[in-house]
């Protein structure tokens, strides 16, 4: 009974056990739902479901499994298009240009097309006069030649587009001498601070003493505990280069910070994407590099995990195999990002791109998607919200 | 035996759907959702509505679990041993029931309350698993075992400022209570003030909603906030235009102090509401 049901929940990373679906079964035996489609999904729900975060993943499994409704894609592929398109159009277009998508049929017709290819196509394109991908003719893609093409997964801002850089880009590692203005963001990590007794006993338990002292029919019975110490393990990974060069004063104050608050402090750095790849020492980065599943299997699950990055990048950085500026990377970011995201369930990224302008870049909506929702903006108020999320 | 909302609570059909869950299977219920929207509400009314008991615990940062079960006044003892009192002979004396000890042993089925989980100690959920899920336990002091005889309603609510750890989850139902929207709202205003006109309720909502959809704000108005400031409202005896006219020389709506909670806020909205006069001029 709904075995499927339950395999596809898990398949969608709802994290439903077995003892929850067994309470369903015996609620649906016990006759809770009234036999109404509604009352059994409210029930499903209600017994699979226990974080407000899966609420979205359950309704979309729900109704793929239970009436073919329409699938509700998790694909921004098919929602890029609408908006985009339209701001492309009142920016950049001129009048003349927009004359000639006139003759095309118009702009609906032209967001209709884009959705259809956007469908066919299956992979990264370059070239060629149909197909969305680069330096083609057609009017999809970014780079073309044709009047009324729409630029897709390219930055707006000419000098930060994304071109595969193949050579071989130095940056620079992250100065953690920064000591100026630092304090405010030390006094908002210690939000993160958990304090644990370890090690040897130590200090006089008081409480402890006076129970066990009254325990012992008044005879003095000291009891000793260990000390607290600060045991929170965090995981920074920053991105570094590129468009990260002009927020690259904040990120070296969080990493000053960052390294003498915690004890058990790691950081890797990345370039726009995380991918199979990372790297602790930028001079050396093609040679000494670490295996991104190295690092998944060294660090527990216990370690936050805290991306620091402006998330400004074309799309398709993000979401295809090949998409990275720098190499061929075999598998997307996308599936890199969700695989450390399994792995450590408390995480957060801290953008140092202000607030208001997240929504004006497609790469960033789509990490925010990623992150399910866990973006904060470089501030102090941000981090405050970010520690925060972290120590629940 | 269902629970259906009561004349005083608005209950949604997915609420009514968890909350008749958890009284079949005799499982806990977890609730969650904004603050205000009638989390803690919700088990007074759900014992109001099945006519039982209703034992209320309070978290705070400070509870821990074992105090839910009972506690052994051990200085009190030595106290009394020290003053030779007859009662010091039976450690019964100095046990301290608590408030799942109360509900366990309570006849009737009561309603057991844990209000505001997420406050205590990350271990405390944790410390608790199989005292709901078995519903007894044991009395170290005394060797005795305590046990439900009839399993109590378990209501427990939470702000969402800890996670709480998945063995605890997989052990209840779980309901989000949403924001509720209009027409939900309306019910809500209604049974709560049945004689309120129409019309300044309509008003005050397109108000109220008007707000909540002001960016950045600190703590957006809930419904709680909302029956208060209606409340207000009614004693102030408001002429309905006032609510309704947008324009004029007042910046913020009548009484805001009952919907804004912040003083930041109520500058932010200070501020957008002069931005929005000098474009309308």
């Amino acid at each position: 009974m709904f075995v499927n049901f339950f395999l596809e929940l898990r398949k969608a990373k709802v994290p439903a056990s077995l003892r929850e679906y067994l309470t369903l079964i015996e609620a649906m035996k016990a006759g809770v739902p009234a036999y109404r489609v509604e009352d059994f999904y409210y029930l499903s729900r209600s017994a699979l479901v226990k974080d407000e975060r899966n609420l979205d993943k359950f309704d979309r499994v729900f109704s793929q499994v239970f009436n073919g409704m329409e699938f509700m894609s998790d694909e921004v592929s098919a929602e890029i298009p609408e908006e985009w398109l339209r701001k492309l159009a009142e920016k950049f277009l001129t009048d003349e240009e927009k004359a000639q998508i006139e003759a095309l049929g118009g702009f609906e017709k032209l967001m209709e097309t884009l959705r259809k290819r956007l469908e066919e196509q299956q992979g990264r394109h370059q070239g060629g006069n149909k197909w969305i991908g680069t330096a083609g003719t057609s009017p999809f893609g970014a780079y073309g030649y044709n009047p009324e093409g729409v630029r897709i997964g390219q930055d707006k801002s000419r000098h930060r587009r994304a071109v595969k850089v193949w050579d071989k880009r130095e940056y620079k590692n992250l100065d953690d001498t920064v000591e100026l203005g630092t304090r405010n963001i030390k006094v908002a990590l210690r939000r993160l601070r958990q304090f644990a007794r370890e090690g040897a006993e130590m200090e006089l338990d008081m409480p402890g003493t006076i129970k066990s002292t009254a325990n012992n029919a008044g005879y003095l019975d000291l009891k000793l505990q260990p000390e607290r110490h600060n045991k929170v393990k965090v995981l920074i990974l920053f991105d570094v280069g590129g468009s990260m060069d002009d927020h690259i004063r904040a990120t070296e104050e969080l990493f000053s910070a960052v390294r003498t608050e915690f004890k058990h402090m790691e950081y890797f750095y990345f370039h726009n994407c995380v991918y199979e790849k990372l790297w602790k020492d930028n001079r050396r980065r093609h040679t000494e590099f670490v295996p991104t599943w190295q690092v998944l299997n060294t660090y527990a699950r216990d370690y936050k995990l805290i991306f620091v990055g402006d998330a400004t990048m074309s799309p398709y950085e993000i979401s295809y195999p090949g998409g990275s500026v720098e190499h061929w990377n075999e598998e997307p970011g996308q599936l890199w990002v969700q695989r450390l995201l399994e792995h450590w369930p408390k995480a957060a990224w801290l953008n140092p791109v202000q607030e208001k302008y997240w929504n004006y870049t497609p790469s960033v909506q789509l990490v925010r998607q990623l992150m399910t929702d866990r973006m904060f903006p470089l501030t102090l108020e941000g981090l405050e919200r970010a520690m925060r999320e972290l120590s629940r | 035996m269902k629970f259906q909302g009561t004349d005083s609570y608005v209950a949604t059909a997915d609420l009514k759907v968890a909350v008749n869950a958890a009284i079949t299977l005799q499982r806990p219920l977890l609730v969650k959702g904004e603050p205000g929207t009638g989390k803690t509400i919700l088990a007074y009314e759900i014992a109001k509505a099945l006519g039982r008991e209703l034992i209320t615990w309070h978290v705070k940062s400070t509870t821990k679990a074992q105090q839910g079960l009972y506690e052994y006044d051990a200085v009190s003892r030595l106290r009394d041993s020290q003053l030779g009192d007859a009662r010091v002979h039976d450690i019964r004396n100095y046990i301290v029931k608590g408030k799942l000890w109360e509900a366990f042993t309570s006849p009737g089925h009561p309603i057991l309350l844990i209000d505001e989980i997420d406050k205590a100690d990350i271990e405390f959920p944790n410390d608790l698993l199989l005292e709901l899920d078995r519903m007894e336990f044991f009395v170290y002091e005394t060797g005795e075992t305590v046990k439900a005889e009839q399993r109590p309603i378990v209501i427990i609510t939470s702000n969402n400022e800890k996670e709480l750890p998945d063995a605890f989850l997989r052990r209840c139902f779980f309901h989000y209570i949403r924001f509720p929207d209009r027409e939900t709202m309306q019910s809500i205003v209604e049974v709560h003030f049945p004689k309120i006109q129409q019309e300044l309720v309509r008003e005050a909502l397109t108000v109220f909603y008007d707000v909540r959809e002001t960016p950045g704000l600190k703590k957006k108005p809930s419904t709680s906030e909302l029956l208060d400031w209606l409340k207000l409202l009614m004693h102030e005896d408001l002429p309905l235009d006032v609510l309704k006219s947008r324009d004029t020389n007042k910046l913020i709506p009548p009484l805001a102090g009952a919907l804004l909670k912040n003083e930041q806020d109520v500058h932010l909205f200070e501020r957008l509401a002069f931005i929005a006069k000098r474009e309308r001029n």
